[in-house]
């Protein structure tokens, strides 16, 4: 029995009908770098972290179906110096101190950083004012880290069916949203046990009384960084 | 002077976690004055920078004194590293970013109750704060970054190994880290 097969780096790649590259990557336990992507969503494809070379041409693997014969290219040195670049440009729109944060040690953003060597934000810092909103009970929203992936947009919509969260604004002015008439969290349905409220692979959306429980050393990149959960493997 | 790889380092707006975590290199410290001598540092007290090798900036730039000292360094020394997330992202100091420092300076220093004296330090020798605490690549050339908060001292004993052997640094995984 045979199964359509693409190269990934030069290695063979099965893959069903339908599939995208990264799904297919993922199955074969083989990593791409991804911010955006999740498996239990449909593509997103707005951070183009994934992309990869696709028979020469730059395609996000989240978005790009597999097709037999592919010749995909990802661990480059190109690629990653791109990657790095967008995570840098990333870093440097929000505001994104990591020290005092309590999804540091389980956050995507940071562990691709980490990931791909980035060691500095490289580019100036914008600065902006978002101030937090905290007015939830259990839950509490620090803007500064969005990195604009809308998963909590689809985990709202698509499976909580609350449409709580929205993207507004275009370009550097694109920000999150929430969907009351006074703008706070407190004002939706939302509820701590919503998929929204679990879903954010930053520190946007953060469960109130349970910050920092999880000690240095036990977080859950510490025991397995995504490349890692990808390529089945527990850290050290 | 001798053979010796000279080094000079120092906090602008930062808390000496970095030092601190420098020192925590323990016993290596003893091979590593065999190859490195150090100019202006906390460890020596020498007040002002000279030319260096390399120098190690831990902490952000809040003030003018914060520049002209990272500019100091910046003509001194051959290889400039920013030291930790203050110097690498403006850091803690930068969480004032979005507050008015007049607004702030009144908070502190006369709102505040409880004050025995009441005013806005003005003594002439005390550098004036600017508006935004900045990371140190927003005014000189940085010509390596050394993550962390502190960076590990395994950080800096690989980093300033790599540098004296004559090898590129480049920190492995385990030790780059931005918390």
């Amino acid at each position: 029995m045979s199964r359509s097969a693409f190269t990934l780096d030069g290695a063979e790649v099965p893959f069903d009908d339908g599939q995208t590259l990264i799904e297919a990557a993922r199955a074969a336990r083989r990593y791409v770098p991804f911010l955006c992507a999740h498996p239990d969503y449909p593509a997103h494809g707005s951070c183009r972290v994934c992309t990869v070379l696709v028979n020469g041409r730059p395609m996000a693997a989240c978005t790009t179906k597999a097709a037999a014969g592919q010749v995909v290219e990802s661990d480059t040195p190109a690629l990653t110096a791109d990657r790095r670049a967008l995570v840098q440009m990333l870093f440097v729109e929000g505001n994104h101190f990591c020290p005092g944060c309590e999804k540091s040690g389980g956050c995507t953003l940071q562990s691709l950083g980490i990931e791909l060597g980035v060691t500095s934000a490289g580019f100036a810092h914008e600065s902006p004012v978002r101030p937090v909103d905290a007015s939830h009970p259990d839950l509490l929203l620090d803007f500064d880290r969005c990195i604009l992936c809308e998963l909590c947009v689809r985990a709202s919509a698509d499976v909580d069916g609350k449409h709580v969260f929205a993207l507004s604004g275009r370009g550097l002015h694109k920000h999150l949203i929430v969907n009351a008439e006074s703008g706070r969290l407190v004002d939706t349905g939302m509820s701590v046990d919503d998929a929204a409220a679990s879903v954010c692979p930053v520190g946007v959306i953060l469960k109130k009384r349970v910050g920092f429980s999880t000690p240095i050393g036990q977080r859950p990149h510490d025991v397995a960084t995504p490349r890692q959960q990808v390529e089945g493997k527990e850290g050290a | 002077m001798t053979g010796k790889l000279r080094l000079a380092t120092t906090s602008l707006a930062g808390c000496f976690g970095c030092h601190t975590s420098f020192l925590d290199i323990d016993e290596r410290i003893i091979p590593l004055l065999e190859r490195v001598s150090f100019d202006r540092s906390p460890l020596t007290d020498v007040k002002h920078a000279g030319a260096c090798d390399v120098g190690l900036i831990e902490g952000g730039v809040c003030n003018e004194e914060n520049l002209h000292v990272l500019r100091e360094f910046r003509a001194g020394c051959r290889t400039l590293v920013a030291v930790g997330a203050c110097a690498i992202t403006g850091g803690l100091p930068a969480q004032r970013n979005r507050f008015d420092v007049g607004a702030l300076l009144h908070d502190v220093y006369v709102a505040e109750p409880g004050l025995t004296r009441r005013g806005v330090p003005d003594d002439v020798e005390l550098p004036r704060l600017f508006d935004r605490v900045r990371p140190v690549h927003e005014f000189v050339k940085v010509d390596y970054f050394l993550p962390g908060c502190p960076p590990p001292a395994d950080a800096f004993w690989a980093f300033l190994t790599a540098l004296l052997d004559g090898r590129e640094p480049a920190l492995p995984k385990e030790l780059l880290r931005y918390d």
